[in-house]
């Protein structure tokens, strides 16, 4: 096991403090967090898995994925951000609620 | 040499276990600015573990939005929550931010532990040495007209990404404008040393963000990085109370959104016409197409991030009359 292993790991631990975080709360605000937590988990396996090159250059194409991935994951972010204020000014609360399924 | 490695070891580790402890605790913690400052925290660690694992590209970008324009957009709503929050409490059910009490549920522990042993698995069980590509980009980095590879595969051989990348930013900007927005609370009266620090620091910000333009064709650098940064220095002259001049708001402000997607769609459609291929650009002009591109796709980037903050498009003659 290598440097390239441990941070692919990290981020694999990220991805599911991400998903467990997602399930378990409410508030959106904190489900948006966590799955900004979850795609820079996979942001990092990514990138570590692109390294296993040894001592040349790392390779380029998951990393070109993974900035196009990061400014997609802020716009997808601002607009999620915008949906949740939407349903706040709405409803009075940041959260889905269990009720309406029924 | 030997400390040397034992010195990376602990520091990979100590990076690795700082990240995971950080998303922890902002994920945890009741007390949602607290949650934020820590994710910003969190965005610079990581930028941080993209230097240690030698891509500087991806690292500049993080920095740029990862840490600066994510925590910029989380707080502004916060403050919009914050605030019809308070306009729609209701009686005897104060509005609550922490999570609620809950007992602990073991059903999702269970299944996300054996979801992280099974993606850790398969992580591990990778073979530790492939190229991937590299091979194949270092073959073709001559014909691509640029000598950074990150570069050549964003704006040449994956161009149709960048392509579709600049159309989602549209189409993110077009969601937040038709659902409203959210009026962004501004400091109304910034005092002298804000005033001066954002009078410094924007015409660095817009000198940074050339030099990353630039300079990315043969280093770390490039469209996405030096968007950001000019996105950077929107919401600095956005939250100081700076509006957009009225003149400038309608046309001018839409064109400066499209012009990414628009140079993009023309230069796919000259290369489709005149290579048969979309997207391939003949070798000897590719250097200065890609500094085309590269240029509008940063105006684009940069104008619509900081709007995306600004949450509503800014109101111009027109819409009065």
């Amino acid at each position: 096991m290598n440097a390239v292993f441990l941070y692919a790991l990290v981020g694999v631990g990220l991805f599911s403090l991400g998903l467990y975080a997602l399930i378990v709360h409410a508030h959106l605000l904190r489900k948006i967090l966590a799955l900004n937590v979850m795609g820079n988990g996979a942001f990092l396996v990514l990138v570590a898995l692109a390294r296993r090159t040894g001592d040349a250059q790392p390779d380029a194409v998951p990393q070109a994925m993974v900035i196009t991935g990061i400014v997609i994951a802020v716009s997808a972010t601002a607009l999620a951000l915008t949906l949740m204020l939407k349903l706040t000014s709405e409803t009075g609360r940041a959260e889905l609620s269990d009720d309406q399924r029924e | 040499m030997e400390a040397v490695i034992l010195l990376q070891w602990t520091f990979n580790t100590l990076l690795g276990l700082g990240l995971l402890w950080l998303a922890s605790r902002a994920l945890a913690c009741p007390d949602l600015f607290r949650a934020i400052v820590l994710f910003v925290a969190f965005g610079l660690l990581l930028a941080l573990a993209w230097v240690s694992l030698d891509a500087p590209d991806v690292a500049l970008a993080e920095a740029a939005i990862g840490a600066g324009l994510t925590g910029a957009l989380l707080l502004a709503a916060l403050a919009g929550l914050r605030s019809s929050e308070t306009n729609e409490k209701v009686a005897g059910q104060p509005a609550k931010e922490g999570p609620k009490v809950r007992p602990p549920q073991w059903l999702p522990v269970v299944v996300l532990l054996s979801v992280a042993a099974g993606l850790g698995y398969v992580v591990l069980s990778l073979p530790p040495d492939a190229v991937g590509l590299s091979a194949q980009v270092a073959a073709s980095l001559e014909t691509s007209g640029v000598s950074n590879p990150v570069t050549a595969v964003l704006l040449n051989f994956r161009s149709y990404d960048t392509l579709l990348e600049m159309v989602v930013l549209l189409l993110a900007l077009l969601g937040v404008w038709s659902l409203g927005g959210t009026a962004l609370r501004r400091e109304t009266a910034p005092g002298p040393v804000l005033d001066t620090l954002v009078r410094l620091l924007v015409p660095v910000l817009i000198l940074v963000a050339s030099y990353l333009l630039w300079v990315g064709a043969h280093a770390p650098g490039g469209a996405f990085q030096s968007g950001s940064v000019l996105g950077a220095a929107g919401v600095l002259l956005l939250l100081t109370g700076w509006h957009l001049h009225a003149g400038l708001a309608a046309l001018p402000l839409r064109l400066a959104l499209v012009a990414g997607s628009a140079t993009f769609l023309t230069m796919a459609v000259f290369t489709l016409l005149g290579e048969g291929k979309l997207l391939e650009y003949p070798s000897a002009q590719a250097g200065t197409l890609i500094l085309i591109l590269e240029t509008a796709a940063t105006v684009s980037i940069g104008v619509t991030l900081a709007a995306l903050l600004l949450g509503s498009p800014p109101p111009n003659n027109k819409d009065h009359t």
